[in-house]
């Protein structure tokens, strides 16, 4: 097991250092920075922004600067809040710098601002797609062919084909417009939560409605069941207690792709439903090409999947012992 | 069809004409699905009419009314106009101005009226959709065979030479696969777009053409994976060893000899991650970093869809028509990829008869 999450803490290392050294190479390899604007700065102000955030450095020295190991000098670690005596700033310390576009502002302000928001309604929505898939799942499982059956079949198949803001814009016509039950967008209280999480949720619940029904029925079909239910095990203790904690191993190994398709779709929920979480702060960095805010969202988010993968991992060996963690690690 | 199907089999003595049979087998068995049969038949149509669209009687899908207000699905049925493209706004392939011409020889200058309702710059939305379709079926195909490609070379490269060679690249499958991916093409999109000169005019590569290959970029993991699977069991298979012992070549056994045998499961998963490629689309147009106007796409309809929702009235029209358009062919897609399972796996296949019956 310690070898197992040692090696996996390996190749995350390993991960982390190619997304940062590609996406640091592929930035400052573009034309055009993100002082370009309308107005044709001076060279000496242009000289002094670059100044300021190290620009004028050679490559490599910014680098090593923006990953961490190097000593920065007591100024600028003065001015990200440090007291200019550690060795290890940077990405290794958790502190993405200056923000290019906010002035007076460090990724890691924008960060701590937004990342809680996104987070929740991440959990809500992870939350939803669980609960409601789950129990469809279970249902569709438990009375297979039925005509309940084929309604969760027929209503996940759609909600796999259609895109989540599409979801989102019938979610706000019926439950904002025609019966005004919730917002129509912003953020503040808990009832701003349930449309963007039921929007970004659904299709997830959609998945898993679907894994839950194959993983049970498969489950259902094993001779243990069949012992349980020869013994007289009342039906419903079958299926919760003997077939669940094999029929949701599917379930779990989709958590991980889950976890990083909701997040993922936060990106256009937020902006649909105005939230300012991390996931609009990234599009907007992209677009503007404020490439740290950019950088420290993509490494933010890739560490989040990354942990999620292997906590994944752990919890499929406890599910089923049969599978080996050291095999495939 | 005929090559399908060979690597059920594990005998190296493969005719053509039991591979023909077997073939046939599977699609008798999808013609027997008849879900899945009149998904295939209805993806047929769609496809048709998104290649025929400059045929169709439809009113332009670019002209734009900078004054006109969003009007309902409504009459009359049929209306007088042209066809109202410009060179240069609407750029058509000459196969396309040929269908054009034709338009105007069958119809003249009768086209269809607004029926499934009008933008809110005037614009027919049936027109629009039909219009739309190519883009986005265009994006499907282009991104499935980047990732055909790659996939399939990567895949059955790493499944074919084993030991260390695969365990490093699978390896490498495993990393990017844990990666948020959709975070780096947007990253890669942007960063894209400073280096637009330099793909534009010495590569020739628009930013669509871009847009296609970083979504093909990302799809080949499961194919690799897939890919890699399959041949690891056909590696040792005996007609491999034969070609082997005839002295053919690392590449030609690959290509020649295996990929023909992997063919039934790729097709399989080519037809089931279109729809997930047509989803990103929409997902990267809702972002701004997809289509562009004036060109159309079912993602930019939807978007357009979902920008107008207001509290002042409801343009349901812009929204419901899209989804049902996506939503559909999506569906017939899953449906049929999921049908296509079944027919080219008589394992499964009975599995799924036993659920789907009664």
């Amino acid at each position: 097991m310690i070898r197992f999450l040692l090696r996996r803490a390996g190749w995350f290392a390993v991960t982390l250092f190619c997304v940062v050294t590609l996406s640091f190479a592929m930035m400052r390899a573009v034309r055009g920075g993100p002082f370009d604007s309308e107005r044709a700065l001076s060279p000496a102000i242009e000289a002094n922004l670059k100044a300021r955030y190290h620009l004028d450095w050679p490559l490599w020295k910014q680098y090593a600067a923006y990953v961490g190991p190097l000593e920065l000098g007591e100024q600028r670690a003065a001015w990200l809040g440090g007291d200019g005596t550690r060795v290890f700033g940077g990405v290794l310390a958790g502190d993405f710098g200056p923000s290019f576009r906010y002035r007076d502002t460090t990724v890691n302000d924008i960060l701590a601002q937004s990342l809680p928001i996104s987070l929740a309604l991440g959990g809500v929505a992870l939350a939803f797609a669980l609960v409601l898939g789950l129990a469809a799942g279970l249902v569709s499982a438990q009375y297979p062919r039925s005509s309940l059956d084929t309604l969760v079949r027929t209503t996940a198949t759609i909600g796999i084909a259609v895109p989540n803001f599409v979801i989102a814009g019938f979610l706000v016509i019926l439950f904002a417009f025609l019966v005004p039950l919730f917002p129509v967008a912003g953020y503040g209280s808990w009832e701003h939560m349930v449309l963007p999480g039921c929007a970004l949720g659904l299709p997830f619940a959609a998945y898993i409605a679907r894994l839950t029904r194959a993983g049970m029925l498969d489950a259902l079909s094993f001779d243990w069941i069949r012992t349980a239910r020869a013994k007289g095990v009342p039906p419903r203790t079958i299926l919760l207690r003997h077939a669940l904690r094999a029929g949701i191993v599917p379930v779990v190994s989709y958590l991980g792709p889950a976890t990083a398709g909701i997040l993922t779709g936060s990106l256009v929920i937020e902006r649909i439903f105005a939230i300012p979480g991390t996931g609009s702060h990234f599009v907007n960095s992209a677009l503007n090409r404020d490439y740290t805010l950019a950088m420290g969202v993509t490494i933010l988010y890739t560490t989040l999947v990354c942990g999620l993968n292997v906590l994944v991992d752990v919890l499929y060996t406890w599910l089923d012992p049969r599978v080996a963690l050291e095999e495939e690690g | 069809m005929g090559a399908l199907l060979r690597w059920k089999l594990d005998a190296p003595a493969v005719t053509p004409e039991r591979g023909a049979a077997l073939g046939a087998e599977a699609w008798r068995r999808l013609r027997r699905n008849r879900v899945a049969w009149w998904s295939l038949m209805f993806l047929a149509l769609v496809g048709l009419t998104s290649l025929l669209a400059p045929l169709l009687p439809l009113p332009s899908p670019a002209a734009l009314e900078l004054s006109a207000e969003p009007t309902p699905p409504a009459g009359p049925w049929t209306s007088i106009g042209n066809h109202g493209f410009q060179r240069e706004y609407w750029p058509l392939s000459s196969v396309d101005e040929r269908l054009v011409d034709a338009r105007v020889a069958l119809f003249g200058d009768w086209q269809t009226g607004p029926w499934l309702g009008t933008d809110s710059k005037g614009r027919d939305l049936l027109s629009r959709i039909v219009w739309g379709s190519r883009t986005s079926i265009a994006v499907a195909l282009l991104a499935m065979l980047t990732s055909l490609v790659i996939g399939v070379t990567w895949g059955a490269f790493a499944g074919f030479v084993g030991g260390r060679t695969d365990r490093v690249m699978m390896r490498i499958v495993d990393v990017l696969y844990s990666l948020p991916f959709i975070f780096i093409v947007i990253f890669l999109i942007t960063i894209l777009q400073g280096w637009k000169d330099l793909l534009e005019t010495r590569l020739g590569l628009n930013r669509e053409a871009v847009f296609y290959l970083s979504i093909g970029a990302v799809y080949w993991l499961t194919m690799a994976r897939v890919v890699r699977g399959q041949v690891l069991s056909l590696r040792h298979a005996e007609f491999v060893d034969a070609a082997r012992q005839m002295g053919a070549s690392t590449a030609r056994i690959l290509f020649v000899h295996i990929v023909p045998n992997v063919f039934g499961i790729i097709i399989v998963y080519l037809t089931l991650s279109i729809p997930s490629v047509m989803l990103f689309e929409s997902f990267l147009t809702f972002l701004g970093l997809g289509i562009e106007a004036p060109r159309v796409s079912w993602g930019l309809l939807a978007v357009d869809g979902a920008d107008t929702i207001h509290p002042l009235g409801i343009d349901w029209w812009l929204l419901v028509w899209p989804a049902v358009a996506m939503g559909t062919t999506l569906l017939a897609l899953n449906i049929l990829g999921d049908g296509l399972r079944d027919a080219l796996d008589p394992k499964s296949a009975l599995a799924a008869k036993g659920a789907a019956q009664t």
